[in-house]
C-alpha cells in the first residue's frame, strides 16, 4: 500500500471506509443536496452530491455521465475525416483545439509531416481558440460569483474571434479544417490585418476585466485562499493546465511536449502563479489569454509560403499503428490514443481530457468548505461538460 | 390630504378613503414600474453593451405590461409538501410592509397620507415586516434551496437592520423631529454657513450617513452585492424557487416597489424631499410639483442602487455579516457621536 | 476601496459609450449582417457536374444524403459508335434536420458538384420541409459567392463556381 500522509486525503479516505461500514450510532443527518444536473452553476449538466452540516461541505461526490454520447465507441466506425468532424464537440467553445491531437497522431502513425505553412496556421488556430475559450471562462467567473456584467462583455468580444475564424473555416463553433497532411484550404485574403485588429480588442477586453473584477475587493475576498491545491495534491490527481500553473509547477506542454506545432520558433512565456487558491487559476488564465494575443501576433507576421497539405491520398487508410499524442489545450492536457488496424476506421481512439481529471479533485477539494465557496471552486477549476463526458 | 381635499370640494368619508387607497397604489406602483423598466431593462443593458427590450410598445417601455400578461396566465402551482397557508400569505405579508412604509413618506407640504410625530421611526419598525414574508416563503416551500436562502435572508436583514436605523440617527438629531415632514422642513429652512440659498440638505453634513444607509438599503432589499439569500447561480433564486406565476411576480413588483420606497426614504432624509430651493416651502405649488420633485429623486438614487448592482459580485454570507458588524456600526455610531457634539458645540 | 470604484467606472463607460455611440447588437430582423463568404449556410448542388458517384452520401457521417439514379444509354458521340452508358440523376435530397454542416460531402465530391453557400435563413415551421430536393439545392447556386483570393505565400489554385 502506498503510503498517505496528507491529513486530508487520509480523512477523506476514512470518510469513505466509515460509510461502508455499517453504522450503528446515528450520525446527526446533515443535509444531502443535489446541485445539478440542471442547475445555473454547473457548465452543464453535472451533477455533484453535497452532504452539509448547516453550510458547510461535509462530503461531496461529483456524478458524471450525464452528457455521454458514446464518442470513443463512435469513433470505431467513422472515417478519419468523419471522426475529425465529431470531435470538434468535445470541447465546445475551442473547438480547433480538440481536432490538432487527433490529426497529430494519425499523422504520427502514418509518418507524414504536415508542410510548414500549414503548421503556422494550425497553431494560429490553435491559439486563436484557446483566446475564444478562456475568454468565455473570464467571464463566466464573474456570474457564478454573481457579477452579472462581465459575462456580457465576454461574449460580445468572443465574437470577433469566432468572426475571424468563421472567415477562415466556415463555422464559428465548429471548424471541422484540420486534415491529416495539413490543413482543408488556406486563408483568405486580408484575414492576417483583420486578425490584427481583432487582437487589440481582445487586449482591451482583458484590461477592462483587471478593472472591473480582479482589482475588485470583493472579488478578492472571494477568491483569494479558497481551494487551494497544494502542487503535489494536484499532480497526483492529474490536474492539468492552468489549474496546475496556478499551484507553482512550471509545465506547459506547448513547451515542454513533442513538435508538430511551431511553439519553439515563437517568443513568449509560461505564466505560474504560487499560490494554488481560485484567484491564482483566474489570474493564471488571465495572463494566458495576452500571451496568446501576443503569440497570436507573432504568427501572423511569420507566416511562411508554402503548400497547405502534403501529398496524401484522397481516401485516406492509415497503415496499422499506434501513435498517442498529447497537446496543451485550452482546459488542459488533451491526449488521443489512435491504434489503427489498417481500415479507413480507426480501430481504437482513447481520449484523454482535461476537465475529467479536473473535476476528480473536487471530492478532495470541497471538504470543508462553505456552499458559496463550492460555486467559487468550481468556476474557477474550469471544465466543460462536453469534455468530462465524451 | 384631508386638508387639501376639504379646500377644494366636500366629498364624503368613503370617497375620501378610496381616493386615498388608489393613490397609495399608484404611490407603489408607479414607481417601482418605472424603476424596473429605467433601471433593470435599460440601464443594465445600456451597461452591457446591448439594448434591452425594444419591441413591446416605443422602445420596450410597454415591456413590464406584457410581463404582467405573462405572469397572470402562467399555471399556479403549489409543492405538494408545501404548508399551503403560509406559501400563499406568504408574499402579501412582505407587500404589506412595502404599502405601510409608503404612508409615512411626505410628497408636499399638504400631500401626505399620515403626519405622525414618530414617522421615520414607524417607517424604520414597519420595514422589518418583509423578513418575517420571507421566513414563511422559505419554511413553507419544503424545499431545501428555499431553507437554505430563507435562514441566509433572515440573518442578512436582521443583521443590516442596525446600520440602517443608526445612520438615520444622525439626520434626527440634526433635524430635532422624528417628523418626517419636519425632517423636509428643516432641510428646507436650514442655512449652510449663513447662505440659505439651497436650504441643507443633510447629505452635505451626513454624508457618512447617506453612503450608510445605501449600503443598508442596498442589503435590505438583498440586492448584490448583498443577494447570497437569491444567489442565482447556487440556490436557483433561494426563497423564490417555488414561487411562479403571479406569486413571483408579487414577489417581484414588491422587490422593486420597496427599491423605490427606500430610496424616496433616502431622498426624504439626506436630499430634501419635495423640496426645490427658490421656491417657498409653505406654497400651494408644492402640492403639485412636489410628486414629481420626489420621483426624480428617487431616480437619482436608485440609480446608485443598481449601479452597484450590476457592477460587483456578491459577498459570502460570513463577509456580509463581518461588513455589518465590524464596519457599518461602528462608523454609524461613530457618525452619531461626531453630530452630536457639532450639533451641541454649533 | 479603488478597486471597487474602477469597477464602477467600467460600467459607466459601458453606458455612455451605448448610449452615444449604439450598442454593439443588432436588432435582426430589421437589421441584417452579412456572413462570412465562407460561412457553411446550406450546400448547394450543381447538377451538370454530378455522376450519382454516391461518394457524398457515403461518406456523409449522418447519412442525411438521398441519392438516387438510373444509367440510360445516351446516343454515340460520333455515328457509327455504340451508345454510352450514362447517368442521370433521378433524386438528390439533403435533409438539413440531419445535417451536421460538418462539410465532408463537399470535401470528398471528386466532380465539383456540392458548394458551400453563406444562406443561412432558410428554417421552416414543418420539419419535413427541411429536406431539400435537387430543385431546391439548384436554387441556392446563385448565391453561392466567388471563392476567395488567398493570402500571399499560398500556393493554392482559387477554384471556380461553375455558372
Amino acid at each position: 500500500m502506498t503510503a498517505v500522509d496528507d491529513p486530508r486525503q487520509l480523512a477523506y479516505i476514512a470518510g469513505q471506509a466509515s460509510d461502508a461500514r455499517v453504522n450503528l450510532e446515528i450520525e446527526t443527518e446533515g443535509m444531502t443536496l443535489n446541485i445539478g444536473p440542471q442547475h445555473p452553476a454547473t457548465h452543464g449538466t453535472l451533477r455533484i452530491v453535497v452532504k452539509l452540516d448547516g453550510e458547510r461541505v461535509m462530503r461531496a461526490e461529483p456524478i458524471m455521465g450525464y452528457m455521454h454520447r458514446g464518442y470513443e465507441k463512435l469513433t470505431e466506425v467513422r472515417t478519419y475525416p468523419q471522426v475529425t468532424s465529431l470531435i470538434n464537440r468535445i470541447d465546445w467553445l475551442g473547438s480547433f483545439a480538440n481536432e490538432v491531437p487527433f490529426i497529430l497522431a494519425a499523422e504520427q502513425i502514418m509518418g507524414v509531416e504536415a508542410p510548414p505553412r500549414a503548421q503556422w496556421i494550425r497553431t494560429l488556430l490553435f491559439e486563436l481558440s484557446r483566446i475564444a475559450n478562456v475568454v468565455l471562462f473570464l467571464g463566466d467567473m464573474g456570474v457564478q460569483l454573481g457579477a452579472v456584467t462581465p459575462v456580457f462583455f465576454a461574449f460580445r468580444d468572443r465574437e470577433f474571434v469566432l468572426n475571424q475564424i468563421e472567415a477562415v473555416t466556415g463555422g464559428r463553433f465548429h471548424p471541422n479544417f484540420d486534415r491529416i497532411g495539413g490543413l482543408k484550404d488556406d486563408i483568405p485574403r486580408g484575414w492576417t490585418e483583420e486578425t490584427k485588429g481583432v487582437l487589440g480588442r481582445i487586449r482591451k477586453f482583458c484590461d477592462e476585466m483587471e478593472d472591473l473584477v480582479t482589482g475588485n475587493e470583493i472579488f478578492q475576498a472571494r477568491t483569494r485562499g479558497i481551494g487551494v491545491i497544494p502542487a503535489d495534491v494536484g499532480l497526483s490527481y492529474g490536474l492539468s493546465g492552468a489549474n496546475i500553473r496556478a499551484s507553482g509547477v512550471d509545465w506547459d506542454l506547448r513547451r515542454d511536449g513533442g513538435s508538430g506545432l511551431v511553439y519553439d520558433k515563437l517568443d513568449w512565456k509560461v505564466w505560474t502563479h504560487p499560490d494554488g487558491d481560485s484567484f491564482a487559476r483566474y489570474w493564471v488564465r488571465l495572463q494566458e489569454v495576452r500571451e496568446a494575443c501576443n503569440m497570436v501576433e507573432q504568427l501572423l507576421d511569420g507566416i511562411p509560403s508554402g503548400p497547405i497539405m502534403a501529398k496524401v491520398p484522397r481516401i485516406i487508410k492509415v497503415p496499422p499503428g499506434e501513435a498517442y499524442v498529447e497537446t496543451e489545450n485550452p482546459l488542459g492536457v488533451m491526449g488521443y490514443y489512435v491504434v489503427s488496424k489498417g481500415d479507413l476506421v480507426p480501430y481504437r481512439v482513447k481520449i484523454r481530457s482535461a476537465s475529467f481529471s479536473n473535476i476528480s479533485i473536487t471530492p478532495w477539494l470541497l471538504e470543508g468548505t462553505y456552499v458559496p465557496d463550492v460555486v467559487s471552486i468550481l468556476a474557477s477549476l474550469y471544465f466543460i461538460l462536453g469534455d468530462i463526458d465524451r | 390630504m384631508s386638508d387639501f381635499l376639504t379646500l377644494a370640494v366636500e366629498l364624503a368619508w368613503w370617497q375620501q378613503t378610496g381616493i386615498r387607497a388608489v393613490v397609495g397604489l399608484v404611490a407603489v406602483l408607479l414607481p417601482a414600474g418605472t424603476l424596473v423598466y429605467l433601471f433593470l431593462f435599460k440601464m443594465m443593458s445600456f451597461m452591457q453593451s446591448r439594448l434591452g427590450p425594444m419591441e413591446a410598445g416605443p422602445h420596450g417601455s410597454l415591456q413590464l405590461l406584457a410581463e404582467v400578461g405573462k405572469f397572470l396566465q402562467k399555471e399556479d402551482i403549489v409543492p405538494e409538501k408545501a404548508d399551503r397557508i403560509v406559501f400563499k400569505a406568504a408574499p402579501f405579508v412582505v407587500l404589506i410592509s412595502t404599502f405601510l412604509l409608503v404612508l409615512v413618506i411626505p410628497a408636499g407640504p399638504d400631500a401626505w397620507f399620515i403626519d405622525v410625530d414618530t414617522g421615520i421611526f414607524l417607517a424604520l419598525a414597519v420595514s422589518s415586516i418583509s423578513v418575517i414574508g420571507i421566513l414563511m416563503a422559505g419554511w413553507a416551500s419544503s424545499s431545501k434551496y428555499s431553507l437554505l436562502g430563507a435562514l441566509r435572508a433572515a440573518g442578512q436583514l436582521v443583521a443590516y437592520e442596525l446600520p440602517l436605523v443608526l445612520a438615520v440617527v444622525g439626520v434626527v438629531i440634526q433635524a430635532g423631529t422624528l417628523n418626517m415632514q419636519g425632517i423636509v422642513m428643516a432641510q428646507a429652512t436650514g442655512e449652510i454657513f449663513g447662505w440659505g440659498g439651497i436650504g441643507n440638505p443633510f447629505i452635505f453634513t451626513q454624508f457618512l450617513g447617506f453612503a450608510i444607509f445605501l449600503v443598508a438599503v442596498q442589503a435590505e432589499l438583498t440586492q448584490p452585492p448583498f443577494d447570497m439569500p437569491v444567489a442565482e447561480s447556487e440556490l436557483v433564486t433561494g426563497y423564490l424557487t417555488e414561487y411562479s406565476g403571479l406569486r413571483f411576480l408579487l414577489f417581484f413588483i414588491g422587490e422593486f416597489a420597496t427599491a423605490g420606497i427606500f430610496a424616496a426614504l433616502a431622498a426624504t432624509l439626506f436630499l430634501g424631499g419635495w423640496y426645490v430651493p427658490g421656491i417657498d416651502p409653505t406654497s400651494d405649488l408644492f402640492n403639485v410639483i412636489g410628486p414629481v420633485v420626489l420621483l426624480g429623486k428617487v431616480i437619482l438614487v436608485s440609480f446608485l442602487i443598481f449601479w452597484f448592482r450590476f457592477t460587483y459580485p456578491r459577498f459570502r454570507e460570513d463577509q456580509l455579516q463581518q461588513l455589518a458588524w465590524k464596519v457599518l456600526i461602528p462608523l454609524s455610531l461613530v457618525n452619531i457621536v461626531v453630530t452630536g457634539v457639532l450639533k451641541v458645540v454649533f | 476601496m479603488p478597486g471597487l470604484l474602477k469597477g464602477l467606472g467600467v460600467t459607466f463607460r459601458t453606458m455612455v459609450r451605448t448610449l452615444t455611440k449604439g450598442s454593439h447588437t443588432v436588432q435582426y430582423p430589421r437589421v441584417k449582417e452579412a456572413p462570412a463568404p465562407r460561412a457553411r449556410g446550406v450546400i448547394t448542388l450543381h447538377e451538370e457536374n454530378c455522376t450519382s458517384c454516391m461518394l457524398c452520401a457515403r461518406e456523409c457521417p449522418d447519412w442525411c444524403i438521398y441519392i438516387e439514379g438510373h444509367k440510360y444509354k445516351a446516343p454515340p458521340r460520333r455515328p457509327g459508335g455504340k451508345p454510352r452508358l450514362k447517368n442521370a440523376l433521378d433524386r438528390f435530397d439533403i435533409d438539413f434536420a440531419l445535417c451536421m454542416y460538418c462539410g465532408i460531402c463537399v470535401d470528398v465530391c471528386p466532380f465539383d458538384a456540392l458548394f458551400w453557400s453563406p444562406e443561412f435563413e432558410y428554417s421552416e415551421p414543418n420539419i419535413a420541409d427541411l429536406l431539400h430536393d435537387k430543385t431546391k439545392l439548384g436554387q441556392w447556386m446563385e448565391t453561392v459567392p466567388d471563392f476567395q483570393e488567398y493570402e500571399s505565400g499560398s500556393e493554392a489554385k482559387k477554384p471556380t463556381v461553375p455558372q
